[in-house]
């Protein structure tokens, strides 16, 4: 056994959109899946890819235990992403009436993921503003109200459509406090959906998360569940500074339990403090965005197999919590850095480099970094699945990091 | 609402610019004379008596060219546009301008400024035509020409010379430069690299005074903006994007267009399909107005029925002044695409010498009072050269400063500890 099996092509979807795996093909596959994993021999840059052999059946296994896990305080609210977003603005705007948000489809159309549901009829049409669609006009109308203070939230429909608007993103916004020596600063958050959704194409798919943290005077966030979301939406707004706020479409309709404390309208989360979602001894991962979901779930496979893993949810890119990644690291000494976009140049490249910087003794195993696929992203179901890292590709990571082999066929 | 120009009767019959209009269609590969355009449809506009400067409320009508003042003042009673203290004051704006633009080459030749400096020389008249009737609160957005709005607008000379100079005591403490002039004491908003990228920003500015009216409930908060940008830029997508949005939102602003015919060593008559820009108002439901760029007090007529309209709320406008440099793009460019004759037919309608013209045939000032204004702006300009001297550089510490203007980000409380850490912070402030 331990044949390659091509991915059944499952057009399944669940209500918000978001594709649930391919069936397992056979009950043995449910009930044994680590048997049917074909060993690969990789080369060193094969690993820099993510060219993987699909596992049917395991996200299957899986997805059910997360799901009891998050549910089982029945005292904790859940709220999904979309609403918690929805909240964080409905809030914001009703505080400071300098607040407004502009962008397209955000007022008539509900907001095109309906984010921004009813704001217009709380609001007006002169703080909900429909644009026409010219991302670099509105942007840097947004950037020119900032300079006079207010506060500006610029939706973009995808941050695909935000290289459109790049020119003001970083020339007119992140540049200005800088170059007026502090005269002219800029209280704006752009925010959208950022990276691949679910069959959209190469030019929907794209992650900014490394193109805009590579700019000074830009702060980006990139929120996982429904508290990251409220927290840093409101600390976003609040902010005195600009601020790229990189959501996930696939995130949107997922439901996270979120405590009172979330749920008050004061509540903010600090930018630059990365959060650990799971203690571990033996490998940190850190994820950001969707990925963080992704890296949970493979610690919970690791867990089975002896590897206690700590994953760190960024939060926030720039500034990067460089302190509790190499916290983290030193306590665990090995490091995997899992993210969706492209490889060469991305987040993992930089976190790699401050840990090779700050905490080079400590590392017992190569730093393994997990990303896209270094291609635009294809269109075909089963060729998008392998341009993005899946749970399974973390699991081998970690499992390299740890000097375990995968184990071969039905050897028990 | 009374114009200098109160002429019975409003022309808006066809412009006498589109007969060299249809003189381009006919001979379209006219980029082997690119001036022709221009200095044939200028002895037309001085003789043509019937045109009357005609701002029509309605949004679809292009307007006429203004009127030539000379002209009309030789033809029918000499009602001066000016007094003589303003008169005075525009003089003294545009030496002011020349004179440190003029020193500016001086100190680059010199070693003194570097990297890139773009002179307004010869285009003074717009300046201060357009700036010297704003009021302190209103916005000025400028291109990387912007010494002189930066001038114009109220910035001290030697503020603007320690920026050039990279000095600490710049209006920018030395990390804008030349290209990036901004300050908030005066509401001049940059000083942009980019070109183009200057209109949004005002549109922004503009837009935040219609906020500030109609949301923040500022009573009467009137602010102008002011967006200056080249011929260049007019084929830029996000000039388009901001006349659509302007007018689409009424917004209080002018789209000034300094028309000096070169994009560097692009003639706009080899950029631009309709090289007319005044006419790309109208097709966006808004005035389109073209002027003689080189007559300070032409400009100013039409910029008072401009920021009247905006201040009044009727909307935005598009003027276009035809105006030229007499130096090249900037001071690293040789200048040698652009036609001697063009430069000398210019060169003869120098916006200042004009003035001095009007103020002393009118009576206005003497000689003496004008050399006297001269000399007083050339000690400005050398005290600021010397205050540039002497200011010391920024220190170390300066590069890291100012790129946030909160390092720490919101959730960090006064007292330096994360505030959800802080047990009181659910005492919420806001209100859902």
């Amino acid at each position: 056994m331990g044949a390659l099996r091509d991915c059944q092509v499952d057009a399944r979807q669940t209500e918000d959109g978001t594709p649930l795996p391919p069936r397992a093909s056979s009950i043995i596959e449910l009930l044994f899946p680590f048997f049917f994993q074909k060993r690969e021999k990789k080369s060193r840059g094969e690993k820099m890819l993510v060219v993987r052999k699909k596992m049917l059946g395991q996200s299957l296994l899986i997805r059910p235990a997360v799901s009891v896990l998050r549910s089982y305080s029945s005292s904790a609210k859940q709220m999904t992403v979309r609403d918690a977003l929805n909240s964080a603005l409905d809030e914001e705007m009703s505080a400071d009436q300098k607040v407004f948000l502009m962008g397209e489809e955000v007022g008539e159309y509900q907001g095109a993921y309906k984010i921004s549901k009813g704001l217009l009829e709380k609001y007006g049409p002169e703080r909900v503003l429909d644009t026409p669609i010219t991302e670099a006009g509105f942007a840097g109308i947004a950037v020119g109200a900032a300079y006079h203070g207010l506060k500006p939230v610029v939706e973009f429909m995808t941050f695909n459509f935000s290289m459109q608007a790049i020119d003001h993103i970083i020339n007119s916004a992140a540049k200005s406090n800088y170059m007026s020596a502090g005269q002219m600063s800029v209280p704006i958050v752009f925010r959208g959906p950022n990276g691949a959704a679910a069959g959209v194409g190469a030019q929907h798919s794209q992650c900014y998360a490394a193109w805009y943290a590579s700019c000074p005077g830009l702060k980006v966030l990139t929120p996982y569940s429904s508290e990251d979301a409220r927290g840093l939406l409101k600390a976003a707004i609040r902010d005195p500074d600009p601020v790229v706020f990189l959501e996930n479409e696939l995130l949107y309709g997922e439901s996270f339990s979120v405590s009172d404390e979330v749920l008050d309208s004061s509540f903010c989360l600090p930018i630059g403090k990365a959060k650990i979602e799971r203690v571990g001894r033996d490998v940190t991962i850190t994820a950001f965005s969707k990925m963080v979901g992704h890296a949970l779930k493979a610690a919970e496979i690791l867990e089975k197999d002896g590897i206690d893993a700590e994953v760190i949810n960024l939060r926030s890119i720039r500034p990067l919590d460089r302190s509790t990644i190499n916290a983290s690291v030193r306590k665990t000494n090995r490091l995997i850095t899992v993210e969706e976009g492209f490889p060469q140049h991305g987040v993992g490249a930089e976190i790699c480099a401050s840990v090779v910087e700050e905490s080079f003794a400590y590392l017992d195993a190569p730093v393994e970094r997990i990303a896209g696929a270094d291609v635009p992203m294809p269109y075909a179901a089963n060729l998008e699945r392998l341009a993005v890292p899946q749970v399974e590709d973390i699991v081998r990571a970690a499992k390299r990091a740890c000097y375990r082999s995968v184990p071969l066929a039905a050897a028990a | 609402m009374s114009t200098a120009f109160s002429a019975p009767n409003f022309s808006t019959q066809s412009l006498p610019l589109n007969h060299t209009s249809t003189t381009t269609r006919d001979s379209p590969l006219v980029f082997a004379k690119p001036t022709s355009q221009f200095l044939r449809s200028t002895p037309k506009l001085r003789l043509s008596s019937s045109s009357k400067l005609n701002l029509s409320r309605r949004s679809g009508t292009v307007v006429a060219v203004s009127d030539v003042v000379k002209q009309k003042k030789s033809k029918s009673t000499p009602t001066l546009l000016i007094t003589k203290e303003e008169g005075l004051e525009l003089y003294e704006d545009m030496v002011l301008g020349r004179a440190f633009e003029d020193m500016c080459a001086q100190m680059y030749y010199r070693g003194k400024m570097f990297g890139f400096v773009h002179l307004y020389n010869g285009q003074e008249a717009v300046s201060t035509g357009f700036i010297k009737l704003l009021k302190q609160q209103d916005s000025v957005v400028s291109t990387y020409r912007d010494h002189v709005h930066a001038l114009s607008k109220g910035v001290p000379a030697r503020a603007v010379m320690s920026e050039l100079f990279g000095k600490t005591t710049g209006c920018c403490r030395g990390q804008g430069g030349s290209m990036h002039m901004f300050s908030r004491e005066h509401n001049l908003l940059g000083g942009f690299a980019f070109i183009g990228e200057g209109i949004p920003i005002a549109t922004g500015a503009a837009f935040t005074s219609k906020y500030k009216r109609e949301v923040l409930k500022e009573a009467d908060c009137d602010h102008v903006t002011l967006a200056f940008f080249g011929d260049g830029t007019c084929n830029n997508g996000q000039f388009f994007e901001c006349l659509n949005m302007a007018a689409l939102w009424k917004l209080p602003i002018v789209f000034v267009v300094e028309n000096n015919l070169w994009a560097i060593g692009m003639s706009h008559m080899r950029a631009t399909s309709d090289p007319q820009i005044y006419k790309k108002g109208p097709a966006f439901g808004m005035p389109g107005i073209h002027v003689d760029g080189m007559d300070v007090l032409k400009v100013r007529e039409v910029a008072k029925e401009a920021i009247g309209r905006a201040r009044r709320g009727e909307g935005p406008t598009l003027v276009e002044c035809e105006t030229y440099r007499f130096r090249g793009h900037s001071l690293a460019d040789p200048d040698e695409l652009r036609d001697p004759a063009e430069k000398a037919h210019y060169a003869a309608r120098d916006p200042i010498t004009a003035l001095k013209k009007y103020l002393t045939e009118n009576n206005l000032a003497s000689e003496a009072e004008l050399k006297a204004i001269d000399k007083k702006i050339d000690e400005v300009v050398e005290v600021a050269v010397e205050f540039a001297d002497e200011s010391p550089v920024p220190p170390r510490s300066q590069l890291l400063e100012n790129v946030f203007a909160d390092p720490k980000g919101f959730g960090i409380g006064p007292d330096g500890r994360y505030r959800c850490e802080d047990p009181k912070f659910t005492q919420g402030t806001a209100h859902v």
